[in-house]
């Protein structure tokens, strides 16, 4: 038994949702090898070798990884599964789109965004938008998992593994890339940050945003956003919260004239702390905010800003 | 240009799910029951594809019991020509469905399939990307913005980091995000209409396909509850409480 975790990452960095997928995948019992396939991954691959637990570092380099096109990166990963009884991913849009058709193609089943790992078959997972948890148990012989980073620690360091060359490359005829547009943030990562501030479609345009960027860079803070806020053009697409966009549980979220829908709650209500700042004293984000501010938000967050 | 559009009946968004009180499964008696909202707008995706000409036919499909007739009933009303139900009592997990599917696309020779990017009831997040797989096709996942011309489909990715463009050849499946349309209602002259056109029923366990459990639910169980908080009066109180109770600031 041993387990491959595809590391995950972004034009030349890590992101963070790989160490917490190694926790995660720790938890399995076994050793633990990842695979990092990309373009020019060399220095990637040595922060990889260095995560404590990490077995073996697997480093497939080349152009055609370097988009991470989920059809290369499935027939990759293929080739190496007969190796291992459990293939782990983490939860991000790239995990998403490769890891199914890798189960597919190895007519297994695969469980989603697992939040706690129960044994080596057995795993939680969040069902119907976070308002029930599933406990369920593949009966499959090799596991394929995909891991909600957001419900793992970070791993801590370790005096680098060993590592091994792939170099096998899939070039797949069905797909090719052609453009990418790279929202640019001087701020941390949604997924990663320690204080995370949302607005919501109370901010009524995206140039009120900035009112969030002071607070935001007081606290080092992420940015992020409802839905209603992404739909009507105030901010992109990557800053959605919520059940269809990105899970964050940050020690400090505060939610700004967002509402508290259901889909939006499933993002965030794992969140250690949680503030809502809101007009209408009846908005449910109240019923799950630790401190709630009845109040105008444009009144209020420059007070707020000031205040820390 | 034929075009598939899988579709699944789920739990209304509006509705908050309950967990059984035995924590066998969740309740879903005398729920309010819909169409999945990520294959609303995949439905709408295809009826634009042939309103634009590019399409000649849309084929809406579900896998379910035989209460999900009234989603595909909706489909036609939105605009699909023709509706086909698989029918089952079984609840198959999403490789099973893929498998289904992967036969309704050999026998129907579709050159675009286009599913939703999840169902908000399993959250799965697999069936697409599995057909794909299964039938040896590309994938565009999470779209925002579809473009077919010359025997490619051009799609707009909704990434964490931002968009990705990818071209795929022809045939394809694609899978829906949230922005790329805003689906219509049916009127209800369309809604009448509906129920002449063409409702096709193909038994599941007819179409050669292993639907054995790969995976058993164990239980259901309700998340944790959050205890409720406490309103303050300002600011100035929020940023002690912060500081000194919370201290996480
Ligand atoms: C399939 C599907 C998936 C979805 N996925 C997501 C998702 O991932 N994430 C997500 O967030 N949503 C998602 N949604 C949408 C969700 O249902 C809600 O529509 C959305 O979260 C509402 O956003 P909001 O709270 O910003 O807007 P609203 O519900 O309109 O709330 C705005 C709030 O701002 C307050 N407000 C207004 N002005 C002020 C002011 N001056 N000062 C203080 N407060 C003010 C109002 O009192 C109100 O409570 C999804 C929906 C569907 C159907
Ligand atoms: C342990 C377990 C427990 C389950 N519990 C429940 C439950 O409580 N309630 C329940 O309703 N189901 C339950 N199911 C069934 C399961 O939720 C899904 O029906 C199944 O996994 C396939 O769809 P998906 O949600 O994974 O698809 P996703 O990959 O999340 O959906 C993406 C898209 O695939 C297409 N699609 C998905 N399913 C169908 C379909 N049946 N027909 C046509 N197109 C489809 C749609 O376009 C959809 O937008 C359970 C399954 C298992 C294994």
């Amino acid at each position: 038994m041993k387990t491959l975790v595809i590391a995950d990452h972004d034009n030349g960095s890590l992101k963070p949702e790989t160490s917490k997928t190694i926790n995660a995948a720790l938890k399995l019992g076994f050793a633990v090898d990842v695979l990092i396939a990309g373009e020019n991954v060399a220095p990637m691959s040595e922060i990889v070798a260095s995560i404590a637990g990490v077995n073996t570092v697997l480093v497939a380099d080349h152009s055609e990884y370097a988009h991470q096109l989920a059809e290369n990166i499935a027939d990759l990963v293929l080739s190496l599964a007969p190796d291992y009884s459990h293939l782990v991913a983490s939860a991000t849009t790239t995990g998403k789109n490769f890891m199914p058709r890798v189960a597919a193609l190895l007519d297994v089943a695969q469980i989603s965004e697992i939040i706690d790992v129960v044994d080596a078959d057995t795993f939680k997972r969040p069902i119907y938008a976070g308002n029930a948890i599933a406990t369920v148990k593949s009966l499959d012989s090799k596991k394929v998992l995909t891991v909600r980073a957001s419900s793992f620690d970070l791993q801590g360091e370790q005096a680098p593994a060993e590592s091994r060359v792939v170099d096998s490359v899939f070039s797949s005829e069905l797909s090719a890339f052609v453009s990418v547009e790279q929202t640019e943030s001087e701020r941390p990562e949604l997924t990663a940050a320690q204080v995370v501030i949302s607005g919501g479609r109370g901010m009524q345009n995206g140039e009120n945003f900035s009112l969030l960027n002071g607070i935001a860079d007081k606290l080092g803070a992420a940015i992020g956003a409802s839905r209603a806020a992404v739909d009507a053009g105030f901010v992109p697409n990557d800053m959605q919260v919520g059940q269809t966009g990105k899970i964050v549980a940050p020690n400090l979220y505060i939610a700004v004239g967002i509402s508290g829908a259901i889909q939006h709650l499933a993002g965030m209500k794992d969140s250690k702390v949680i503030v809502a700042i809101n007009k209408d004293p009846d908005a449910p984000i109240f019923q799950v905010a630790d401190y709630g501010l009845v109040a105008d938000l444009f009144d209020v967050l420059p007070e707020l800003e000031q205040a820390l | 240009m034929k075009v598939l559009v899988p579709i699944k009946r789920v739990i209304d968004y509006n509705v908050k799910a309950r967990v059984k009180a035995d924590n066998s499964d969740v309740d879903l008696t005398n729920v309010k029951m819909a169409l999945n909202p990520f294959c609303e707008i995949a439905i709408e995706e295809a009826i634009r594809l042939k309103e634009a000409g590019t399409a000649t036919e849309v084929i809406a499909v579900t896998i379910g019991a035989k209460a999900s007739q009234e989603q595909l009933r909706t489909a036609l009303a939105l605009g699909a020509d023709k509706a086909i139900h698989i029918e089952t009592d079984e609840k198959l997990e999403s490789l099973h469905v893929a498998k289904l599917l992967a036969k309704i696309v050999e026998q129907e020779a579709p050159e675009l399939v286009i599913l939703g990017k999840q169902s908000i009831d399993s959250d799965n997040n697999q069936t697409g990307q599995m057909l794909a797989a299964l039938t040896g096709r590309g994938q565009g996942t999470f779209a925002s913005k579809v473009d077919i011309a010359n025997g490619t489909v051009n799609v707009t990715r909704e990434v964490d980091g931002g968009l990705q463009t990818v071209a795929l050849k022809l045939p394809a499946v694609v899978t829906t995000d949230l922005r790329l349309n805003e689906p219509r209602y049916a009127s209800l002259p369309n809604i009448m209409k509906a129920k002449r056109k063409p409702l096709e029923v193909i038994a599941a366990d007819s179409l050669g396909v292993d639907l054995t459990p790969r995976i058993e639910l164990v239980a259901v169980h309700e998340p944790a509850k959050r205890s409720g908080g406490i309103i303050v009066d300002d600011v100035a109180q929020l940023v002690d409480l912060l500081k000194t109770q919370a201290k996480v600031i």
